[in-house]
């Protein structure tokens, strides 16, 4: 196994890590602040990708295509939010639950009478299509290391937020104790239309870096939920550090899964043997590496609230 | 209401949906025949997942993985060779019933929603498990030879035979599992849910409470598997998507959590909802959806609360409980 595949496989991990984490980042703080599960995250991903999809299409500008389509989602969220989350914040997880998952139902329903049931393609834009010789012998897609690049600038930019900003002391505030936040005179309800808000600017723009390279189709959403759910619960409800570090654990896991451990099978077990388990491993990796955590540490890595 | 008018309405109930096959080809509806069988079927499964849901107060929300096993192992039997149903039933509900318990004992140490997301997580992995099952059709599903023996002389390939022995499996799995509820084991799952540390403080065996009610729940769906395998004489990885165990959480929140009718309740609303908009809409989703957000807003106590307002209402989950508001 050579070192340059190594390499590009730990670069796609760490891609699909960030990606992971720009969703699990407004999941956890929305769940870690109001205590509010919500399923249709991933709808408000869906909603990013679609509309970011369209909006190449129309205005030929990827960037634009990106703001446009965050701008769509952080409205859509908006009214989820007047209209029905707001009811929810004081409801059981069960409730929250059914419910979010009813939006989920209706999301759907409104992207196939818009787009109809079949994917929509999302263009890579133009200047970025071609491969960049990384080092020798490694050509990689300039795409995939904006997407890189965007990640980690958007991890870094909500860290600085959280970390070292009044607002996200704040924030932090009303996720590790939220009687005490709101004794100190922390209005965390309103911080918490500012999360949600923000939550869904990140699975938006998420949805739109990520449209280029998977199927924009009815249902991503709840395909990449899951995902987002495990790095949440790896990491811990409510921890942004834990949900970064988990997503990056999963990126890299699931790309272990995937890549190397079919190569292995292929060097040890009998080919038809390791056709069949090879895809097993790529599926489950990530949710064995859950169970293993939760294991060991039932409320996640680093959960803040423990 | 009475015990003697309430066995009399159950009595009818039963006679009815007995007599439904050989009233159904006269008025030409054959072809619901097959979907009465599935209303029933999947109706015993959200019955199970009240079992642990609405009396353990354990929101688990991986139950399709545990009627997927139930089917896979009939497609194993019947792949083996295997069709008595006297084999494979059993089997479908033992085999459901240990991965039941097995992914108890670890899912069963977390509480709040990691431990709705432990049961989620198993169950994604028995998904992409019978995924890879190339020899069981993977991806594509696999479709069974025949219809299981039962008796000799009883042809289950005839519909509506296949029906009467479902509607007789269910109904006693149905009576089985309500008895259950108010035996003892039922008091104690109930009490756990209202007040884990209460109980453990007088010496209930808490997490061996809830192991055996978690396994006896992924039994009997495994057994719902079973019949649904035979039924439909098909089987695929998507009866196991994890969308299905948020259908049946569904099914039993609308239906009623914690009340014997809950499950089966959900379970015919919800499917003859489905069926009735699919013929209407392509877009049969959004009206469920919206169904799902008022009920889940303004009655979270499901249907069949609003039937009997009378009686005092079943206490809704504690804060103490699994998948509850509580804090891990």
């Amino acid at each position: 196994m050579s070192g340059i595949l190594v390499l590009e496989q730990l670069l796609n991990g760490l891609g699909y890590g960030l990606m992971l984490f720009l969703l699990a980042a407004g999941l956890t703080l929305v769940f870690g602040i109001m205590d509010v599960l919500n399923l249709a995250h991933g709808s408000l991903f869906m909603s990013g990708a679609y509309v970011a999809a369209e909006a190449h299409t129309r205005t030929g500008s990827f960037t634009a295509a990106i703001v446009i389509a965050v701008a769509v989602t952080v409205v859509v969220a908006l009214l989820l939010e007047v209209l029905l989350m707001r009811r929810l914040y004081t409801r059981d997880h069960l409730a929250q639950v059914l419910a979010t998952f009813g939006v989920i139902l209706v999301a759907d329903d409104i992207v196939k009478m818009a787009w109809g049931p079949s994917p929509v393609m999302a263009p890579t834009p133009a200047a970025l299509s071609g491969p960049i010789e990384l080092v020798d012998g490694l050509p990689y897609p300039s795409y995939r290391l904006v997407i890189l690049a965007g990640g980690l600038l958007v991890a870094l930019a909500l860290y600085l937020l959280v970390n070292h900003t009044r607002i996200g002391m704040r924030v932090r505030a009303g996720a590790s104790d939220r009687p005490m936040a709101e004794l100190m005179g922390v209005r965390v309800g309103r911080i918490f239309n500012g999360v949600f808000l923000l939550g869904a600017a990140l699975a938006a723009l998420a949805g739109a870096l990520m449209g280029p390279i998977v199927a924009v189709q009815v249902g991503m959403g709840e395909a990449i939920l899951i995902p987002a759910l495990v790095v949440l619960v790896i990491g811990g409800i409510g921890s942004v550090r834990g949900a970064f570090v988990a997503a990056l654990m999963v990126g890299v896991v699931d790309t272990i899964g995937r890549a190397f451990v079919p190569m292995l099978l292929r060097a040890t077990l009998p080919p038809a043997t390791a056709a069949d388990l090879g895809p097993l491993f790529a599926e489950v990796a990530m949710y064995a590496l859950m169970v293993i955590v939760l294991i060991f540490r039932p409320s996640g890595l680093f959960s803040a609230r423990s | 209401m009475k015990s003697s008018s309430r066995s009399l309405g159950l009595g009818l109930l039963l006679l009815l949906l007995a007599a439904f096959p050989l009233v159904a080809p006269l008025f030409g509806l054959d072809f619901y025949i097959g979907f009465v069988r599935r209303v029933l079927v999947v109706a015993l499964a959200a019955a199970s997942l009240n079992f642990i849901l609405g009396f353990g107060g354990m929101v688990a929300l991986g139950h399709a993985g545990f009627i997927g096993m139930g089917a896979y192992t009939v497609v194993a039997l019947s792949d083996a060779g295997v069709v008595s149903a006297w084999v494979m039933w059993p089997a479908a509900a033992l085999v459901a019933g240990l991965v039941a318990a097995l992914i108890g004992t670890v899912a069963l140490r977390t509480r709040g929603v990691y431990f709705i997301m432990t049961t989620l997580a198993f169950a994604q992995m028995l998904y992409f498990v019978v995924v890879s099952l190339r020899r069981y059709g993977g991806d594509d599903g696999y479709t069974l030879m025949s219809r299981p023996g039962l008796l000799p002389g009883l042809d289950l390939g005839n519909e509506s035979n296949f029906y009467w022995v479902v509607l007789v499996i269910v109904a006693l799995a149905l009576w089985w599992l309500h008895r259950a509820t108010q035996s003892r084991f039922g008091h104690a799952l109930m009490g756990i849910r209202d007040n884990e540390t209460r109980m453990r403080a007088l010496g209930y065996p808490v997490f061996k409470l809830q192991l055996v009610a978690f396994a006896i729940a992924g039994a009997i769906a495994g057994l719902a598997g079973a019949l649904l395998a035979g039924g439909n004489g098909f089987v695929s990885p998507a009866t196991m998507h994890w969308t299905q165990s948020a259908t049946l959480l569904v099914m039993v929140v609308i239906g009623g959590l914690g009340r014997s009718w809950g499950g089966p309740v959900g379970a015919v609303v919800w499917l003859v909802l489905e069926e009735a908009l699919k013929q209407h809409t392509e877009h049969w989703h959004m009206p469920l959806g919206l169904l799902l957000i008022a009920v889940a807003l303004w009655a979270p106590k499901g249907l069949a609360a609003l039937y009997r307002r009378r009686l005092p209402l079943t206490p809704t989950l504690s804060p103490e409980g699994r998948g509850s508001k509580a804090t891990p």
